[in-house]
């Protein structure tokens, strides 16, 4: 060992001595310094050129810079809001905030969503029975080569095309699916509902690390202590139990017609349902095609040896193949999320009001339309960098150990 | 499915298909549709749903349909047939009525001939540039003479041509124009940001690239169309206006340059670093290694994923809808607000969704075949 590193070749990489910039054309370090120089001056020039434009127009047109309008009332009336809102009342800022959150409600369950049914179909690809791999590559074929804003406005056609609510399509005469959205009956919710669920999420925590420790004995012993018994304890006893002992309150508030509409329950607007069910299934065409070139990815021999291993084929596909073809699906995943993310701002199309919508209106309202513009592209940019980073911490997670 | 999955190995499936392919239908159906029993419970359930679609989709496209509707004095169509057949059969009479106007937008009725050799034009480069013997130098010459003669015939006034303002054009003309030339100027751009991304002498420079990249990446589309629509006016001297079809455009070219950009920094990154490190020893300049060792072999590589992120930016062009530009999606939404038509979107909607898959269905088969040909050729 020490004659290694007296060696001086494995003394680590060898850097070229520092050595002093000659102003001379000659010198590559000075043509990269000059040649940087002049393109960071042209961008600065453009830019300081655009800067002065713009201050010049705003002032001829009497329009104040700044994000002073957010404090102002706003009157744009919204649909629907996760959070109370009074169009009357409230202002610039609640009304983006609204956007903001709606935005985020599309992108979060379209995201799921779409990663079921993507799956789904990516599998179904991968089927021995020839009517259900040809019908899901005729899926993945046909709307992948459609734009979605096209598909959004069939969707949205479909949905005001539907019967009204009087004649609505209903199942049990609970849910109703009618040209004023889908109607679904919402539990009313309870103390004792929020104390179950954090008994889920600790059953969930409890779960995780009773597992951990079996693999830690199973890497000592050789025997894989039973973990089941213990988890459906933690995650369907433990909820149940705590709401029982909360006097397990259940009351389903159902939506009734009343009128011309339905009053009460949980609904999803005409205008958000095909927003939803055309980026779900449009997006969930490309995630097909991900999970099905993953899968495909793992070669033959990796199912043969882990069956020579003994492995049962649920094990097969648990331990030797998912966390090798999640390797490969992984980042273009990640871009797919981030363009659903993206593509939700097609809702301006259909009326549904995400941030890009209710953006929109306010610049148009107030004639801020810098700061309108730049306030979508932050949220986005803020969007696209977290579902990155998470995605990138996941992929750094199931990466390959190598040594 | 494990069973499913071993469809990538060659060999056992062409022995397979063999054997089954021997053996006559009934040994095909029994492998493929009746495997066992969860398999014919899918292949009942599947054919039963598509029987039923597929006759409610003849009864309501084909035997039911409206073809033609009756014209009154006026010229107005007459369209009570097709209102009575509302969800019984399709109206395609508003595609025989309206195709000249979703194709082709307002541009004079008399002139149409010309956006129509425009669309012959483009789907003849499209062709070209497919092709590998073409795969030249000559291929930009090709471009630049083909993109001229589009401009030429859809503004006219030289050539004994009327002169047509680009607020008439519309219409698949217009989306072609979109999507084209945004790749065409978008590409130039692409190299140079991808170029600059990759630079170890120029952090500045390379800083600026993964700025612009990074920050049109990660904002939709409309955001920079509304930039392009209501901001681009604000960075203009007073009295300067520009265009919208203009303003869109350099949106869409700004865009496409940013996507490209990191489609053909993968080319980059995937040729050996052994190539550069020749050209440098032959004694090459930066500009000459990258123009005829570097460049030549990294854009081979992408052809692919470039044809696919082409196909992208052809069907983002539909979204110049939000800002009132008049594309083939924006024509067909003009097309129904006529009000004797105002019911029949399905149909146009059908009309165009067929125009815009015959453009991406020709061009991802050929993507694909691409794929397995250059792949082929590498020995893999």
């Amino acid at each position: 060992m020490s004659q290694a590193t007296a060696d001086p070749r494995l003394s680590g990489p060898r850097t070229a001595p520092r050595r002093r910039m000659r102003l001379s054309w000659a010198d590559p370090m000075f043509r990269s310094v000059v040649w940087q120089i002049v393109i960071v001056g042209i961008v600065v020039a453009i830019g300081w050129y655009l800067v002065r434009n713009t201050t010049a127009n705003l002032a001829a047109r009497h329009i104040a810079t700044g994000f002073g309008f957010l404090g102002r009332v706003a009157g744009i009336p919204i649909g629907e809001s996760l959070i109370p809102y009074n169009p009357a009342a409230d202002t610039y800022g609640t009304a983006l905030l609204i956007g903001v959150l709606n935005t985020l409600k599309v992108a979060v369950i379209g995201v799921v969503l779409a990663t079921i049914l993507g799956t789904l179909i990516g599998i179904g690809r991968l089927s021995k029975n020839w009517l259900l791999a040809k019908l899901t590559g005729f899926y993945v074929e046909t709307l992948r080569d459609i734009p979605l804003l096209l598909q959004l406005l069939f969707w949205y056609t479909i949905l005001q095309g539907l019967p009204g609510p009087k004649q609505a399509f209903h199942l049990g005469n609970v849910a109703f699916l009618s040209n004023r959205g889908l109607k679904l009956p919402l539990l009313d919710w309870q103390p004792a509902h929020t104390w179950a669920l954090l008994a889920l999420i600790g059953g969930v925590i409890g779960t995780v690390l009773c597992n951990r420790r079996a693999s830690r004995q199973q890497e000592v012993t050789g025997v894989r202590p039973a973990v089941w018994p213990v988890a459906v304890g933690l995650l369907v006893g433990l909820p149940l139990a705590v709401w029982a002992a909360l006097g397990a309150p259940f009351q389903l508030e159902l939506p009734e017609l009343k009128g011309f509409n339905f009053q009460g329950g949980g609904s999803f607007s005409p205008e958000y349902f095909a927003l939803m069910v055309g980026l779900v299934t449009y997006t969930a065409s490309y995630i097909a095609e991900i999970v099905r070139s993953g899968i495909q990815a793992i070669p033959l021999g990796q199912w043969e040896a882990a069956g020579a291993l003994g492995l049962r084929s649920g094990q097969v596909l648990r331990l030797t193949v998912l966390p090798q073809a999640l390797r490969v699906i992984i980042p273009p995943m990640t871009s797919q999320y981030l363009n659903l993310a993206k593509n939700s701002s097609l809702a301006v199309a259909v009326g549904f009001q995400d941030v890009v919508s209710v953006a929109n209106t306010t610049l148009n309202q107030t004639g801020q339309a810098i700061e309108g513009i730049a306030f979508i592209m932050a949220v986005y940019l803020s969007i696209s960098l977290s579902i990155s980073l998470f995605m990138n911490w996941y992929n750094a997670r199931i990466a390959l150990v190598e040594r | 499915m494990s069973e499913a999955v071993t469809a990538d190995h060659v060999p056992t499936e062409a022995r397979e298909q063999i054997k089954v392919a021997s053996l006559g239908p009934w040994a095909w159906l029994r492998a493929n549709l009746l495997a066992n029993a969860w398999s014919t419970a899918i292949t009942l359930a599947l054919g039963y749903i598509i029987v039923r679609v597929l006759f409610a989709l003849i009864s309501w496209g084909i035997v039911h349909a409206v073809w033609t509707v009756p014209y009154g004095p006026t010229g107005i169509a007459d369209t009570s047939v097709c209102q009575n057949a509302v969800g019984i059969g399709a109206c395609w009479a508003i595609l025989a009525d309206k195709y000249r106007l979703i194709l082709f937008g307002r541009y004079p009725y008399d002139e149409q001939w010309r956006p129509a050799v425009v669309v012959l034009l483009f789907v003849g480069l499209y062709i070209v540039s497919g092709l590998r013997r073409f795969w030249r130098k000559e291929l930009a010459l090709i471009w630049v003479v083909t993109l001229a003669a589009v401009g030429v015939l859809m503004w006219g006034g030289v050539l004994g041509l009327s002169s047509v303002s680009n607020d008439n054009w519309g219409g698949l003309p217009l989306t072609l124009i979109l999507a084209t030339f945004g790749a065409a100027f978008s590409f130039p751009l692409a190299v140079l940001v991808a170029l600059g991304r990759r630079s170890t002498t120029l952090p500045a420079v390379k800083l600026l690239c993964v700025l612009y990249v990074e920050l049109i990446r990660g904002v939709p589309l409309i955001a920079v169309l509304f930039m392009a629509s209501v901001m681009f006016p604000l960075f203009m001297p007073a009295g300067v206006n520009v265009d919208k079809l203009l303003r869109a455009q350099i949106a869409f070219i700004l865009f496409a340059g940013a996507y490209l950009a990191e489609v053909v920094r993968g080319g980059l990154q995937a040729l050996p670093k052994g190539q550069a490190e020749a050209a440098d020893a032959l004694g090459l300049n930066y500009w000459q290694k990258t123009a005829f060792v570097v460049l030549p072999q990294a854009l081979r590589l992408v052809i692919p994923p470039l044809v696919n992120t082409f196909i992208g930016f052809f069907k983002d062009t539909s979204l110049v809808l939000i800002i009132g530009l008049f594309d083939l999606l924006t024509m067909g939404k003009v097309a129904l607000s006529d009000p004797p038509w105002q019911s029949f979107s399905t149909e146009v909607y059908l009309g165009l969704a067929v125009i815009y898959i015959a453009f991406c269905f020709a061009m991802s088969k050929y993507s694909r075949s691409l794929e397995r040909d250059l792949n082929r050729a590498r020995g893999r």
